[in-house]
């Protein structure tokens, strides 16, 4: 504990390149984002490092720092990984040079966008690491900030409502949450850290101590706790989100400039994921039993109408948008279903913890593959001046050939083949879902039935077909594209037939994450 | 040592008077080198000071056959307020680098004003804090009247009067408690130590305390604030909403509070639900938040938006005070210094940075001007400024609030929550005056006039939203640092009744 | 009592007589010089005058009674007739630029003549000789007022001031015979212990009220104030200053005798749950209503005279309370806010007289941008009207913390006077608007295009900076008279 600061060197290191990027003047674009590439790489390094000394085997915390912050008020600065926390933190410093990259030909105010991506790099990593309340929250919040100005200032027509409509939802989202933790905090007289109210929830201490100082009119114990619940509940699933907390991620992702579309979908979704994991599961283990049944309706409703948005889309990005939506459905599918109680023919901790396996896979493969496919689409899109609808391209194939392939690589990952990394992740989602909520599963599998028919319609209308005239001359991608490219879509193959890599980072976290529920 | 900030600042001030007149390049350096050397003096007295104990600086008799001495003391509290002095008195000045009127007369006023809040937080002697407090009352006058903006002559003679008779207040009090305490001695310790009687506390300490809550914009006696903070020039607004607000409440917890705490317990029946002055107060703290955050998100001209918030946020340290827990009271006394240092920037960023080049502050006409295109210097730190003031986590405000709310809670849990509320519109109208001033946009039907080139940030103004923000970042992530002195300054004999179980 | 010893004495006043006697024989022979040249000649004559009597008195201070407390010299005597030869020096001062008036040595005299007059009004503990020297006083302030002839408004307020006065003097005088009939005595300490054992006999009553009638006329006190407006705007600006200061100091501090000496066992109680008939109650119910009146009024007023002059009334108000305890304190008290008072008042219209000269205009929109054309005598003018305000560290506020507290005192342990002080801090409160009125006036408000700077004589300026300084100074450091003035009363046993 406390030795070198490696966390807190990791989101620091944004933060600080963040302000002198935003310092250099506006013709030293280059410079900017030299700078800030250089640092995003920097990132990447610090967290393979962290990687390389992290210690799989007990799922415990690691690099674990703690400092008073306010003593006051009993509030700590501590932050640690476990292998959900540093996969987080992988995936964030991936994704984020790919934005960068994918952005590099932002000409408008390049140093202040670059400043505002490695801000909200800043407050990604310090999301996913942060172990107190107030802290977390603060990066919670910080990474918003940086998303609702790049949206706000370099997106699409349409960006000033979609920017207002991103922030103001999620400011909902998150005042219901810090009043339900405000709540915790004065019922257990300052206690403000995961860990410790993950303790008192197993121990059955926490909810009987927000009846005693928390009782408000006449409700009663479970009433309370179940009130709470939903206050937490709302702030994380706007997030995620789920529906029918969602309507504002499609104009977000289609308004916003496509690099941050990448660290929307890509990251910054996540988020929400990784709080029901983090918070919502250890400290509300049983509110969220009780109300298992209509938690997976929404996930079930998430993923079924979802897919069938994305399959009424034209627009290239929001069908990707609503597709996002799709998979980060089943992560809710996944999570909600561990929260059954012992039950089933095989041991249910192994079923839960083959859900909560592919949970945390799918968060990082769809990461991937999700910024990946908005990479593709940015391309198109910068090559033929702005069109990115359905039906606007055909027989693509002919002309870009490498694009359409590497880009059907992806969108056939999206689909779940397996062979790519797209399919393990759904796979234990769907091997530990079945058992605990065989309903919920099986009408989930119609969201992928639909997925796969909206996907295999897009490779159908944008390369196959006969070729659009007006697209004779389009380019293919330039060797540096491919190069760049080629990394994810490596990736994607590399996870898909190995998805031990992975899998061994996380899973002593998931068996202990599993073990700790108190059913 | 401490007592030469008040000394320096007089000297300067008279430095500045003695100067030929048109030198405003003159003036504005002795008056900056004269702030920073408070600021020093104050941060020195920092790096000296042993917690929990109330260290005297000066005490001599000065008019001895009526008891009053030249008593000049300082504990954790008046420590922590010295130091926003400091701070905002050099922010102040960094801000108003570009004045040309006149500019001795306004810095020699300036400095006289400083030295008069330096005085209130450092007496302990009542009559010598009276004296400090109301000479601090004329210099603000002249300030709004001579240098002001819309409507400045009403405005000066608002703030004026009402601190005056706030004031007045404040004497009868005093000179009541001095006749009732056998006309001996004025000094704060030993007549927080004597036992008026119960009826006497029960009148005084209302008297005093609305006396020095109406300087501390206490609703609904707040009605000067925004008026004269519109009217007041971009200085003086943050020192206005900066430091002088904070010498009433400064003046409620140092004397009402202190003299007179029994004035605080329960009057043995209800009217009207209140069951003590302590209720009373409270709801009226409350209500001042509520009231400031709603009418703040309506307005059309920016300043009156921040000068409206500053009605809210001071809510929050009345609040604090009425909360009798240390938890509360620490957490009023270092919103005190928070809100010092966020609403300094606030009125920065509207009048010099927005006001002095674009010559509007209505937020429709801003709207217009895409201002985060041709200033976005200013866009950030009101970004930034934003964010503290909304008690964003990371910032001083935050803790400062979230100490309120917690020690709210233990006293009375209604209020706490409806202060909360308070917060989120104070997020709203934040945001609200962001989006109209900074990012507003013309639709591309109507494309307007290009946006005119706008004089850029000038280096002495980012030197002071550097240092404002960087404070309010420190104090956010370190809070310790003011906290540690704080606290225990409330384990003084002077805060007894705190500890001996008064109301609560 | 020899006429040798009675001489000795009355030494300081004969002083001061011959003073006035050698300015005037001085100027009868220098007719023919130009006017200027003989205000300076005569006035340092005058100006000697004062000062070796005030030397005489410091130095040789002989104290004594003489002819049944006709004349009484003590400490506080002498202290109060040192501040009335002070103001007199001051007004002296001020008058030497003046160009309303040819007729310089009479004017000097009767300046001079006036303040013999006061100085034997504070000397005496006997009826008679408050009444005579009262006279005296007053006729040589009448005629005063009227000195300016080219002026009308001068001949009217004069006028007024004399038929007012007069009348007063009337009642003053029945009233003293009734407490002579009463009493059989005009010695004050005589007549308190005669009426002592009587109670409250209606010829007391009577006679009572119309001394203090009488007395509240002379100190400007409402509702006998009606003649302060006028007088203060037509005379001529040293003669109203005058009036103002010097006849004020004297004025109260008689009033303040007569009462607590006099009619020791007749003050009654006028707190709040205690009344009891007396002169306590008639003098509270005098006080409050010049407070009120006096602040009122004042709000409205654009002449910057008239506005003094109603402040004038407002502060006989707070002045009034130093009276109300009948204790050392309070008397202490009294006198120090007379004496500050005064020379504030003093230095106002000072700055007022520079200022007509200069600008032919007293009104306030005379006064716009001054502080720019005239700042020595503008930041003068600040100092005197944040005194008047009660500003601390001023003089005014030390002044008006001092007689509260002591008024407080006075009725403690149960307060009983808090009515009347807070009535006091209140309408102190809002002259503070009038009093910026002032003040926005000089350093807000801008100059009238294509005025150049206001030419003010050096003496003037010395002089008016010398009585800023004073108010600076007293306010600062009270404790610089407040000591004299408290070991004075002490020894006068009250």
């Amino acid at each position: 504990m406390n030795g070198f600061p490696l966390i807190t060197t990791l989101t620091l290191v944004p933060l600080i390149g963040a302000v002198l990027v935003a310092g250099l003047g506006r013709d030293k674009a280059s410079v900017a984002r030299g700078l800030a590439f250089a640092l995003g790489l920097f990132s990447l390094a610090l967290a393979l490092a962290m990687w390389k000394s992290f210690d799989p085997t007990f799922g415990a915390l690691q690099f674990e720092e703690r400092h008073d912050w306010i003593p006051t008020l009993h509030i700590q600065y501590h932050v640690a990984v476990d292998g959900l926390g540093l996969l987080m933190v992988l995936l964030t410093a991936v994704v984020t040079p790919m934005a960068m990259l994918a952005s590099w030909r932002v000409e408008d105010r390049a140093p202040l966008y670059f400043s505002l991506v490695l801000f909200l790099q800043s407050g990604l990593f310090g999301t996913f690491t942060a172990l107190n309340f107030f802290h977390w929250f603060l990066f919670w919040e910080l990474s918003l900030i940086p998303a609702f100005f790049l949206i706000r200032l370099w997106g699409g027509p349409q960006r000033a409502p979609a920017a207002t409509q991103f922030f103001v939802y999620t400011l909902f989202g998150s005042v219901a949450l810090l009043l339900a933790f405000l709540a915790i905090f004065l019922a257990t007289d300052k206690v403000s850290d995961f860990i410790a109210l993950a303790d008192a929830a197993r121990q059955g201490t926490l909810i009987p101590a927000l009846s005693k100082t928390l009782g408000w009119q006449e409700l009663t114990t479970r009433g309370l706790a179940t009130l709470i619940f939903i206050g937490a509940f709302v702030g994380l699933a706007v997030k995620v989100p789920l529906m029918p907390f969602h309507t504002w991620l499609p104009a977000a992702y289609a308004e916003a400039p496509t690099g941050t579309t990448m660290l929307l979908t890509g990251v910054m979704s996540k988020m929400g994921v990784y709080g029901f994991l983090r918070i919502l599961l250890p400290i509300f283990p049983e509110p969220m039993q009780w109300l298992r049944t209509p938690l997976l309706v929404l996930a079930v409703i998430t993923i079924v109408f979802s897919a069938g948005a994305a399959f009424a889309q034209t627009d290239l990005k929001r069908l990707l948008a609503y597709s996002s939506i799709n998979h980060l459905g089943y992560c809710m599918l996944g999570i909600f279903a561990v929260a059954t109680p012992g039950a089933g023919v095989i041991a249910p901790a192994t079923q839960k913890a083959a859900a909560l396996n592919g949970v945390v896979l799918q968060m990082f493969n769809h990461g991937l593959t999700a910024s990946t496919l908005f990479w593709f689409v940015s391309l198109i899109e910068r090559r033929s001046g702005g069109l990115r609808g359905l039906n606007d391209f055909g027989g693509l194939r002919k002309v870009a050939p490498v694009f359409c392939g590497l880009m059907g690589i992806a969108l056939f990952s999206s689909l779940g083949l397996p062979g790519l990394n797209g399919f393990v992740g759904e796979f234990l989602i769907f091997k530990g879902a079945f058992p605990l909520a065989p309903c919920s599963a099986s009408l989930s599998v119609i969201g992928l039935l639909v997925t796969a028919i909206f996907i295999l319609t897009l490779i159908q209308r944008v390369f196959n077909g006969p070729l659009n005239p007006a697209w004779s001359r389009l380019p293919d991608l330039t060797a540096g594209e491919r190069v760049m490219l080629g990394v994810p879509i490596a990736l994607m193959f590399v996870l898909g037939v190995w998805p031990q890599l992975i899998l061994g980072m996380i899973n002593s976290t998931v068996v202990r994450m599993v073990e700790q529920l108190p059913f | 040592m401490l007592a030469w900030t008040i000394y320096i600042s007089f000297l300067g001030a008279l430095a500045l008077m003695l100067l030929p007149a048109g030198t405003a390049r003159a003036a504005r350096a002795v008056a900056l080198v004269t702030a920073l050397a408070g600021l020093g003096i104050g941060v020195a007295g920092y790096a000296q000071f042993e917690t929990g104990r109330i260290a005297t600086l000066a005490r001599v008799p000065w008019i001895p056959s009526l008891g009053i001495q030249y008593h000049l003391a300082a504990d954790g509290i008046s420590l922590t307020l010295v130091l926003l002095t400091g701070v905002a008195a050099v922010a102040g000045i960094l801000f108003f680098w570009n004045i040309e009127h006149r500019a001795k007369e306004f810095f020699a006023f300036y400095l006289v004003l400083i030295g008069g809040v330096y005085g209130v937080f450092l007496s302990f002697d009542l009559f010598l804090l009276f004296v400090f407090y109301e000479l601090a009352i004329i210099p603000k006058y002249f300030l709004i009247a001579i240098w002001g903006s819309t409507r400045r002559e009403y405005g000066a003679m608002k703030l004026a009067l009402y601190s005056f008779v706030g004031s007045a207040m404040v004497l009868v009090g005093l000179i009541a408690a001095y006749v009732v305490a056998g006309a001996r001695t004025l000094d704060i310790v030993e007549l927080a130590g004597f036992p008026f009687p119960h009826n006497f506390q029960m009148w005084a300490f209302p008297v005093v305390f609305v006396g020095f809550a109406i300087l501390a914009g206490l609703w609904p006696f707040h009605t000067w604030a925004p008026t004269g903070h519109v009217a007041a020039p971009t200085a003086a607004s943050m020192l206005l909403a900066g430091v002088v607000m904070k010498l009433g409440a400064y003046g409620c917890l140092r004397v009402a509070m202190t003299l007179f705490p029994q004035g605080l317990e329960p009057w043995g029946f209800h009217v009207l639900g209140f069951a003590s002055w302590g209720d009373v107060f409270a709801v009226l703290a409350v209500t001042g938040i509520v009231y400031g955050a709603t009418v703040a998100l309506v307005q059309t001209d920016f300043k009156f938006v921040i000068g409206y918030s500053s009605v809210s946020h001071m809510g929050f340290v009345l609040l604090g005070l009425m909360t009798l827990n240390q938890v509360g009271l620490s957490g009023a006394v270092l919103q005190m210094f928070s809100h010092g240092v966020v609403a300094g920037l606030l009125f920065a960023v509207v009048g010099r940075m927005v006001y002095d080049r674009t010559h509007t502050r209505d937020l429709a006409a801003l709207q217009g001007m895409n201002l985060s295109k041709t200033i976005p210097f200013a866009a950030v730190t009101f970004v930034l400024a934003g964010a503290a003031s909304m008690g964003l986590p990371g910032f001083s405000g935050f803790v400062a609030e979230v100490q309120v709310l917690v020690g709210a809670w233990a006293a009375f849990p209604t209020l706490a929550v409806l202060a909360g509320a308070g917060i989120v519109v104070g997020v709203a109208y934040t945001w609200r005056a962001m989006q109209k001033a900074f990012f507003g946009e013309v639709t591309p039907a109507d494309p307007g006039p290009p946006p005119k080139q706008l004089e850029r940030i000038s280096v002495h103004e980012r030197l002071g939203a550097v240092l404002l923000i960087g404070i309010s970042l420190v104090i956010g992530l370190c809070p310790d640092l003011l906290l540690r002195i704080i606290v225990p300054s409330f384990d003084s004999p002077l805060f007894d009744w705190l500890r001996t179980g008064g109301p609560r | 009592m020899s006429y040798l010893d009675l001489l000795k004495l009355a030494l300081p006043e004969t002083i001061v007589l011959l003073g006035a006697l050698a300015a005037l024989v001085a100027d009868s022979t220098m007719r023919g010089l130009e006017v200027r040249f003989r205000f300076i000649i005569g006035g340092l004559i005058a100006a000697v005058g004062c000062a070796a009597s005030i030397a005489w008195m410091l130095l040789a201070p002989g104290l004594g009674t003489a002819q049944g407390g006709m004349l009484v010299v003590d400490p506080l005597t002498q202290l109060v007739q040192i501040a009335l030869l002070v103001l007199t020096i001051f007004t002296v001062l001020i008058s030497m630029e003046s160009d309303f008036t040819e007729h310089v040595g009479e004017y000097l005299a009767l300046i001079l003549l006036a303040t013999v007059g006061m100085m034997f009004l504070v000397g005496s503990e006997d009826l008679l000789m408050v009444f005579i020297s009262l006279e005296l006083t007053s006729l040589s302030l009448y005629i005063l007022t009227a000195f300016d002839k080219r002026s009308i408004r001068s001949a009217e307020a004069a006028l007024k001031y004399f038929l007012f006065g007069g009348m007063s003097a009337a009642f003053t005088l029945f009233g003293f015979s009734l407490i002579y009939g009463l009493s059989g005595s005009t010695n004050l300490r005589e007549i308190a212990v005669a009426i002592a054992g009587k109670g409250l006999d209606p010829l007391l009553i009577v006679g009572l009220v119309m001394a203090v009638i009488g007395f509240a006329f002379k100190v400007a006190a409402a509702p006998f104030h009606l003649w302060a407006p006028d007088a203060y705007q037509g005379a001529p600006a040293p003669s109203a200053a005058f009036i103002a200061s010097g006849s004020k100091v004297a004025g109260f501090f008689i009033f303040a005798k007569v009462l607590m000496l006099g009619f020791a066992g007749a003050e009654g109680n006028g707190a709040w749950r205690d009344y009891a008939p007396g002169w306590t109650p008639v003098v509270a119910a005098i006080a409050a209503l010049s407070m009120l009146l006096g602040n009122l009024a004042a709000i409205v007023q654009s002449s910057v005279r008239r506005l003094l002059a109603y402040s004038a009334i407002a502060h006989a108000g707070y002045m009034l309370l130093g009276v109300m305890p009948h204790n050392g304190q309070g008397f202490a008290a009294l006198i120090y806010y007379a004496v500050t008072y005064a020379l504030t008042t003093l230095g106002a219209f000072g700055v007022v007289a520079a200022v007509e000269r200069g600008t032919g205009d007293e009104t306030l929109a005379g006064f716009a941008g001054m502080s720019r054309r005239a700042p020595v005598i503008s930041l003068c003018m600040l100092i005197f009207m944040l005194s008047l305000a009660g500003i601390p560290p001023l003089a005014g506020f030390f002044g008006k913390f001092y007689v509260f507290s002591a008024a407080l005192k006075g009725g403690a342990p149960d307060l009983g006077l808090l009515w009347l002080v807070i009535l006091a801090v209140g309408t102190s409160a809002v002259s503070l608007y009038y009093y910026l009125k002032v003040a926005k006036q000089l350093y807000v408000a801008d100059p009238p295009a294509g005025s150049g700077a206001l030419q003010v004589p050096i003496l003037s300026q010395i002089t008016l900076v010398l009585l800023a300084a004073g108010v600076v100074v007293l306010g600062c450091a009270p404790a610089l008279i407040l000591n004299l003035i408290q070991d004075a009363v002490q020894f006068a046993r009250f």
